[in-house]
């Protein structure tokens, strides 16, 4: 399906579920590496130079976030896909905030994985729906007039019906199809809302990223 | 000045007694023997209480030679522990004190000077037995301070080693530490003449009892810290007990029938996601099941129930909440049975969605299976799931209901009803 695989490092601090992820994804991705702990993470992420990095949230030591951390500097660049057991708002929300590009849970399928990993590689967010569901939360309640920033405070009324047909379960080219708009441009309305989640100074948001001391004092 | 720059050192090589004087005058850049005679005329005005001056200055001075203070000598001999140190320190305190009050004039009698430093020494002493052994250590932490930063982890596995050296440590420095006591209270009552004096037989009481109070304190003190400490631990072992229940109760069950059912995914996959859903909840804390009387929590018990019954996986997505009411309840009615219904047809492809909107305005809620699809025109008239407990309930509810069912994409059921008017509007209304 995927005719030249990314390639992929695996960074979880449980043995058995990165021996498992691998093996499950042997055949759809390269896996370049695996690291149980962010220092481990960064060097093999340094050394590897991998399309994207399947993270892990909680780790002991300071989890994902640290590790996107370490590795900004040296690799602006590189893309970095959330894979959790957690689905706490917060745990959510900060680790995106960090740079990752998407966020999945572990129960996820391996080929719904290969393909979430094949379009973080193209540059593109992925959102389950549950991070949609978060998203549209977060940025549901009223915020006084002059403390909108347009730009990023706000959705757009299609950003709100895409993120919405993501929570209710629709594949990106389902969407297309229901809203008559080309997957590109799904696709380009899901960035949009990745960079606002990044970017906006919403209430909702910082408190859910000062929660998980994302912000430095 | 060079000599200025240096630190203070007792110089034994020149000194006559310790060597104080002649580092002190090195270090000042005086003939020691000019301070020498100052300090003999001091020692014999103050009726050689300016002696102790010398001795703690020899104690606490280190010598030439890179030898430590032989006070910080005495502290780093492990057997001493921190206890002697602070004694040490008290009794130099009251002395201080003492002084000065006789300076001021607020005097009575020397005879109390050494009495009082005796009894300060013996309980400080015995207190220090009644200090936790925690503390302790943190006493004898600055002797051992010169340790690199890995002491922490690296000094526990040492602690039972000294153990022994302490017991007798203690005990010795409680019978030390009693002696001390009982007899500054001789000493005290000696020197004021009273034993033969039956007028003064008041104070001989209170001399003893301060004695007894003085030798008895700690240990009780000690007994109730004991006492305490005993409960924490109780309480700790219990919650330690409690959480080993939980879990024998829970999760070693399910991996055992887990094991049991391995031949049957649909009922293992069953059994993993309830008992997750349940260690998820229990790790939350209460907070999510007290909340019955919400919209949200009402529609993910109604997902795990029929999780349960017709094993199948069903997830919930809420954006907003809402309290329970007429019309969310007859929704929350329609949407078990949709579930019930994405059950049946669609239980095996793949998990089932549910995701709810809440507004100011109207609650609006979608149903999403996998399965093949089905033709609302096509069902038999006698199949009231969908036509009366569905879409019937919605109307009455004074809301719609919308069966979207799309070949190979699976079925969509959508729910919307408007949110009854807060009472707080019925005025302005």
């Amino acid at each position: 399906m995927i005719a030249d695989r990314p390639s992929v490092v695996i960074v979880d601090d449980h043995e058995l579920f990165r021996a498992g992820v691998r093996a499950e994804l042997e055949e759809l991705v390269d896996v370049r590496g695996a690291a149980g702990t962010v220092e481990d993470a960064v060097a093999a992420i340094l050394d590897a130079e991998p399309d994207v990095v399947l993270l892990d949230v909680h780790m002991p030591g300071g989890g994902g976030v640290q590790v996107i951390r370490a590795v900004a500097d040296r690799r602006p660049a590189q893309r970095f896909l959330a894979l959790s057991v957690s689905d706490a708002a917060e745990d959510v929300i900060a680790i995106i905030r960090a740079g990752a590009r998407g966020y999945v849970t572990k129960s996820i399928s391996a080929r719904e994985l290969a393909d979430a990993i094949d379009r973080v590689r193209g540059g593109d967010a992925v959102f389950s729906p549950r991070l949609a569901g978060f998203v549209l939360d977060a940025f549901h309640g009223e915020i006084p007039e002059s403390e909108i920033d347009p730009e990023l405070d706000q959705l757009t009324a299609r950003e709100r019906e895409v993120l919405r047909l993501i929570a209710r379960g629709y594949l990106y080219k389902e969407i297309a199809l229901r809203l008559n708009i080309s997957p590109k441009t799904v696709e380009a309305h899901v960035g949009a809302v990745l960079r606002k989640l990044q970017l906006s100074s919403r209430h909702e948001l910082s408190r859910w990223a000062v929660e998980r001391r994302l912000v430095d004092d | 000045m060079t000599a200025a720059q240096q630190p203070l050192r007792r110089d034994t090589s020149r000194g006559w007694v310790a060597g104080v004087f002649a580092g002190l005058g090195a270090r000042l850049g005086v003939d020691p023997l000019i301070l020498r005679v100052g300090f003999v005329v001091v020692a014999v005005a103050t009726g050689g209480v300016a002696l102790l001056g010398y001795l703690v200055a020899w104690a606490a001075i280190p010598a030439t030679e890179d030898q430590p203070a032989p006070l910080a000598r005495l502290a780093r001999i492990r057997r001493v522990r921190g206890d002697w140190r602070i004694a040490l320190g008290v009794v130099l305190l009251t002395l201080s004190c003492l002084l000065a009050f006789r300076q001021l004039g607020l005097w009575w009698s020397d005879a109390i000077v050494w009495p009082l430093v005796a009894a300060a020494f013996g309980a400080v002493l015995l207190w220090g037995r009644s200090r936790p052994d925690a503390a302790d250590r943190e006493a004898d932490a600055p002797a051992a301070a010169s340790k690199p930063p890995v002491a922490p982890t690296a000094a526990a596995p040492q602690e039972p080693t000294e153990a022994p050296t302490s017991r007798i440590g203690d005990l010795y420095r409680g019978v030390f530490g009693i002696l001390l006591v009982v007899g500054a209270g001789l000493l005290f009552l000696s020197s004021n003449h009273v034993f033969g004096g039956l007028r003064d037989a008041a104070l001989t009481t209170v001399v003893v009892v301060v004695a007894l109070a003085l030798i008895l304190a700690p240990f009780l003190w000690r007994l109730g810290r004991n006492l305490a400490s005993e409960r924490a631990e109780r309480i700790r072992s219990q919650e330690r007990a409690e959480l080993a229940a939980h879990l024998h109760d829970s999760v070693l069950q399910t991996l055992a029938l887990m094991q049991k059912r391995a031949d049957d995914p649909r009922e293992v996959a069953a059994l993993a996601r309830r008992q997750e859903r349940e260690l998820r909840d229990w790790l939350a804390g209460d907070g999510r099941r007290t909340t019955d009387d919400r919209f949200a929590a009402s529609l993910r018990r109604a997902a795990e129930e029929i999780e349960d019954v017709h094993r199948v996986a069903i997830d919930v997505v809420m954006v907003g909440d809402c309290p329970l009411d007429e019309r969310s309840e007859a929704l929350l009615g329609a949407v078990r049975e949709a579930l019930v219904n994405a059950a049946k047809h669609a239980g095996d492809a793949g998990a089932i969605r549910v995701y709810a909107e809440v507004d100011e305005n109207e609650i609006e809620l979608f149903v999403r299976d996998r399965g093949p699809g089905f033709d609302l025109a096509r069902v038999p008239l006698d199949r009231q799931g969908v036509r009366e407990s569905i879409i019937g309930r919605m109307e009455r509810a004074g809301g719609s209901a919308e069966i979207r069912s799309v070949p190979h994409g699976g079925t969509e059921v959508g729910l919307t009803v408007p949110r009854m008017a807060p009472e707080r509007e019925g005025g302005a209304a």
